[in-house]
Parts: C-alpha cells; sequence; structure tokens
C-alpha cells in the first residue's frame, strides 16, 4: 500500500481502465508529434528517402514564402472578425432568449439549427447564396435597392463572405451563453434594482461578471477552431482542377488550406509538417495570450 | 408573474407588454433569416433548370420536380456513399461509446498514480491541431496498406477522444458511490460495476455523447479528403464535393440537382437534431461551463 492507499493492484486496474486513451495517445498523438517534428527537419516527398535540411523549411516559410504570410494575413483577418463577432452576436441572442416568455424554446431551435448542419452541404448552400447574379444575398440586396459585391468572386469580398456565413452558425455559442445567463442568481439583479441600477449598470457588472468562464471558453474555443478554418475555403473557393482553391489572388488561402495543398497536392511533407508545427505555435501562443489576459477578469465562483 | 399592485401596475405592464413584443419580433425576423438559407435551398432542389435562373425567382415552383432527387442517383453512386457513410458512423459510435465510457470510469471511480497527470494530459490534447499528427498518421496508415479505405475513418474512435471523455468524466462523478460499493458488497467486480451500475445510469450522457459523434463523423470531411481517393469508398460529405466541383468546375448548370444532393446528406442531421436537441443542448452547456 502506497500513502495514498493505491494499492499495486489498483494503480493495474486505473490503467486498464484507461488502456484506450493512453494506447491511442501513444499511437495517434504523442508519437506523431515526434514523428511530425522530425520530418518537419527533412525535405521529403515521399517517393524518394527524405534528405536532413535542419531548420531550413522554418527558415524558407518565415523569411521568403510570400504565400505563407498571405495565408497568415487571410487567417489572422478571418479570426479578428469571426470570433469576436460570434461571441458578441452569440451574447445577444442568448440574452434574447433568455427571456422568460412562451415560445422561446421554438426560437432556440431555429436559431440553433444552423450550426449542426453538414460544412459541407452548407458550404454548397452558401456558394449559391453568394452567386452575385442568382444568388439570394444579392437577390435581397436588389430589393431593397442597392447592388451587392461579387461576394466570393472578389478579393476584397472573399473573406467577409466566410466571416458572414460562420455567423450563420452561432447556434452553438448561443446555446452556451444561454446555459451561462440562467445559471446567475436572480437575486442579484434584484439587489442591484434596489440599489438603484440601471440596465447598463447591472449588465456591465453582473451579467458580464457572472458569464465571464463562458465568454473565455467560448473565445478560447472559437480561436482554436477559426484559426483551422478549411473545408469553406476548399469547397466554396475551389474550381474543378484540384489545386485551384484559394479564391481570387489567394484571398482565401488559409493557413490549413496552404498546408493541405503543399503536402497533398505538392506532397512536400517536410515543409507541409514545418508549416503545421508553426500553426501550432501560434494557437498555443494565443491560448496562453488569452488564459493571461482573463486572469482577473474571468470571475469563478468560490471554490474553483 | 407579476403580482397585480393597485397605483402603477398600468405603467409596469404597458412596459412588460412593449418590451416583450420587442423581443417576439426581433427573435421572429432573425430566425427567419437564419432559415431563409434552408428554405431557399429546398426551393431550388425543386425546380428546373430554367426555375433555378429565373428572374424573379419563383420560391414556390409551379410544377415541384421531386424526381430531382432520384435524379442525383443518375450522376453520382448515392447509395454507396450512404452506405460507407452508415458503416464508418456506426463503427466509429461503438468505438466511441466504449472507449470513452471505459477511460472516464477509469479517471472519475479508480485513484491510480499519475491520474491527475494523465487526465490534464488528456484534455491538453484537445488544443492540439490535427494539422500536426496528419502527416505521420497518413504515412502510418499507407504502411498499413488503409489509404483509400474505410479503416483510417473508424479505426483511431476505438481509442477514445478526450471532449467525450471529459464530458462522460464529469457526469459519472455525479453518480452517488454508494452505488459502487453496494455492488462491490455483493462481489461485482469493477468491470461489472463499471457495466451494470455506470453505464445504466449515465444513459443521458451517453445519448448527448452519442449524438456529438453521430453528427461529428456523418459531417467530417478532412479524414475522408485525405484518405479516401475512389467513388467507392467515399462518404457522403466526400461525394456532395466530388458533385459540386464535377457541376460548378465543369460550368454545368444543375444547381437543382447539386442542392437536392445538400438537402438529402442534411436530413439526417435535422431528424436527429429534432430528435435530441435535448441531449444536445446539454452537452454544449456542460462542455462551456466547467
Amino acid at each position: 500500500m502506497t500513502r495514498d492507499g493505491m494499492s499495486f493492484r489498483q494503480s493495474l486496474g486505473g490503467y486498464a481502465f484507461i488502456a484506450p486513451w493512453l494506447v491511442g495517445f501513444l499511437i495517434f498523438t504523442a508519437g506523431p508529434m515526434i514523428g511530425s517534428l522530425a520530418i518537419s527537419l527533412h525535405s521529403w516527398s515521399m517517393l524518394s528517402p527524405p534528405t536532413w535540411v535542419g531548420f531550413e523549411n522554418y527558415q524558407s516559410i518565415i523569411t521568403e514564402d510570400p504565400l505563407f504570410l498571405t495565408s497568415l494575413w487571410n487567417t489572422g483577418f478571418y479570426v479578428i472578425f469571426s470570433v469576436p463577432l460570434c461571441i458578441a452576436a452569440g451574447l445577444a441572442l442568448a440574452m434574447l432568449l433568455h427571456n422568460r416568455l412562451p415560445g422561446m424554446g421554438f426560437f432556440r431551435t431555429m436559431l440553433f439549427l444552423p450550426s449542426i448542419m453538414n460544412i459541407v452541404a452548407a458550404s454548397v448552400l452558401w456558394l449559391w447564396v453568394f452567386n452575385p447574379e442568382f444568388g439570394l444575398l444579392n437577390t435581397f440586396l436588389r430589393w431593397l435597392g442597392v447592388q451587392g459585391p461579387l461576394w466570393l468572386q472578389s478579393e476584397a469580398w472573399a473573406k467577409p463572405s466566410l466571416v458572414i456565413m460562420s455567423l450563420w452558425g452561432v447556434g452553438g455559442t448561443t446555446i452556451i451563453f444561454l446555459a451561462a445567463l440562467q445559471g446567475i442568481p436572480q437575486e442579484l439583479y434584484e439587489a442591484a434594482a434596489l440599489d438603484g441600477a440601471g440596465p447598463a449598470r447591472r449588465f456591465f457588472h453582473i451579467t458580464i461578471p457572472m458569464i465571464s468562464p463562458a465568454i473565455f471558453f467560448s473565445s478560447i474555443m472559437g480561436v482554436i477552431g477559426s484559426f483551422q478554418v478549411f473545408a469553406q475555403a476548399f469547397v466554396m473557393t475551389g474550381a474543378a482542377q484540384a489545386g485551384s482553391e484559394g479564391g481570387p489572388n489567394n484571398a482565401t488561402l488559409f493557413l490549413v488550406l496552404y498546408l493541405y495543398k503543399k503536402a497533398f497536392l505538392e506532397f512536400r511533407m517536410g515543409y507541409a509538417s514545418a508549416l503545421a508545427w508553426i500553426l501550432f505555435l501560434i494557437i498555443l501562443l494565443f491560448t496562453v495570450l488569452q488564459t493571461r489576459l482573463s486572469k482577473n477578469r474571468v470571475y469563478y465562483e468560490a471554490g474553483e | 408573474m407579476n403580482e397585480p399592485r393597485l397605483y402603477d401596475s398600468r405603467p409596469a405592464a404597458i412596459g412588460t407588454l412593449i418590451r416583450s413584443g420587442a423581443v417576439y419580433v426581433i427573435l421572429a425576423v432573425l430566425s427567419a433569416g437564419f432559415l431563409l438559407p434552408l428554405a431557399w435551398m429546398l426551393s431550388v432542389s425543386l425546380q428546373d433548370v430554367r426555375g433555378v435562373f429565373a428572374q424573379p425567382f419563383a420560391w414556390i415552383p409551379a410544377q415541384p420536380r421531386w424526381e430531382n432527387y432520384s435524379d442525383v442517383a443518375t450522376l453520382i453512386p448515392l447509395g454507396r456513399y450512404f452506405l460507407n457513410t452508415v458503416i464508418v458512423t456506426g463503427l466509429v459510435l461503438v468505438g466511441t461509446l466504449l472507449s470513452c465510457s471505459l477511460v472516464a470510469y477509469g479517471f472519475s471511480r479508480i485513484r491510480f498514480r499519475g491520474r491527475t497527470v494523465l487526465f490534464a494530459l488528456c484534455l491538453a490534447t484537445m488544443m492540439l491541431p490535427g494539422q500536426v499528427t496528419m502527416i505521420p498518421l497518413y504515412i502510418l496508415f499507407s504502411r498499413l496498406g488503409w489509404v483509400d479505405t474505410l479503416w483510417p475513418l473508424i479505426v483511431p474512435s476505438f481509442f477514445g477522444s478526450p471532449f467525450y471523455i471529459f464530458l462522460l468524466r464529469q457526469f459519472f462523478l455525479t453518480i452517488p458511490r454508494e452505488y459502487d460499493e453496494a455492488a462491490r458488497l455483493d462481489g461485482a467486480g469493477r468491470f461489472r460495476i463499471y457495466w451494470s451500475i455506470i453505464l445504466p445510469l449515465a444513459r443521458p450522457a451517453l445519448i448527448t455523447v452519442a449524438l456529438f459523434t453521430f453528427i461529428g463523423t456523418w459531417n467530417d470531411f478532412f479524414t475522408p479528403l485525405i484518405y479516401i481517393n475512389s467513388p467507392e469508398h467515399a462518404t457522403l460529405t466526400l461525394g456532395l464535393n466530388m458533385l459540386k466541383s464535377q457541376i460548378v468546375g465543369t460550368g454545368m448548370t444543375q444547381w437543382h440537382l447539386l442542392m437536392a444532393a445538400a438537402c438529402m446528406v442534411m436530413v439526417p442531421n435535422i431528424l436527429l437534431f429534432t430528435l435530441g436537441q435535448k441531449y444536445l443542448v446539454k452537452g454544449i452547456a456542460m462542455g462551456g461551463l466547467r
């Protein structure tokens, strides 16, 4: 018996139960991570044996690859607009739904539905929604007397188009905020109202602090997910021939799309692996940064 | 809700009424906006070629062409895609539910050395973008001769998935330990307790995980895109993209058929969503409120 009362047999039992994950972690995560790091230091087409190049892949990505910078800028644009907009919209919708009125369940269903849609089917749908001539969006704008842009076919509007589409999937975030709002004790608002606090003060001094863990969670998940945006760009901005994806003048060439092309169309496995590690480091950096920034701003109830 | 009061009841009631009315109007407009693309997709899927490009567009086609849905099958092997997707989704469901519940039981019920560290490690892997492990995994599966088979889409699910392990562990922690103790006194071993006590009690959480897994697998695009090359092994999502490339890329105008295909791919999601929304909402809320 060890001091915690964990016998050897008990430990063995524990390991037996977590064995599926442990084995999977070694085979599908830890092993491939080491492999990927090793491959990123080689030049390798999968046809001939890999040759050692050291940090050359990383060096050329950062210093002499204009397409990498383009994809970094595109991805950054998408993250910076999509994540805050989705959080603001999700919170606004959740506050609308957080009214004790009949029929809220129905509206919740309607707003939640698009977020679980198949991404390729949704991309096919939005591809036609964004069609400048026959699409739903420009038809609507024409009805309002506005000549809409070329959307996906325009270098300036291609990225904003995908941001607009991402708002269609805001339902999941809305559900998280709705659950958080429902967890706020009503007495807090009553006490604040007695103290003469208006709606704005109650929002900023009660609502926001009380749901700050949900905001924090959604923004972390949003940033991680948005940095990996791929399917929409792949489906909506590609023509028939492979390699054409990325939109007008590479306006929607996102990091993962670029990485995919390097790996599976050009078979530059070393270069693609280096790109993957750079993506990982960026995501890690943002996660750490967000955690730091929120240290004193996220309110956890006592006991957390 | 509002207690009737003698003096200030009237202005307050009117204020509440206006406020509620505004909430309804805003929500109705927004819901319509969210659903409009879906309704439009359905409408386009029932048009003929002329109807698709008609100006102004007739939302309700004079003669809805339901045969568009069967015509899709003449362009792509729809039945094959469907069968492949069902096989993959079914096996992934079995794998995920079994492995995640086993691991969650281990993490929530058994004290063993290194548990805290290993659980933290398990959660940390959620942050790892799949692209980091993508290339070595591709090489691993190609060495095994599994490229262009369904195996790479199925096998990893039998080794647990961090988010579902986390969800199930949280749920298992809420099950009183007295049940375990009682079963142990009756001579039940750990596996028996897991199988006949914990799993039946965890039904709601297992349904949540099953729904998430179903939707995630049914919708997956990246994995089949990488591993599947030939149409006879394609899933619906991948097949829909192939059809899209055929129609859009080659300048063909059969958008009505493409929309019919997209509608068909969406149907299972909508069905499951209607049946299991309660569980999905609970799962998402649990994930967000840790």
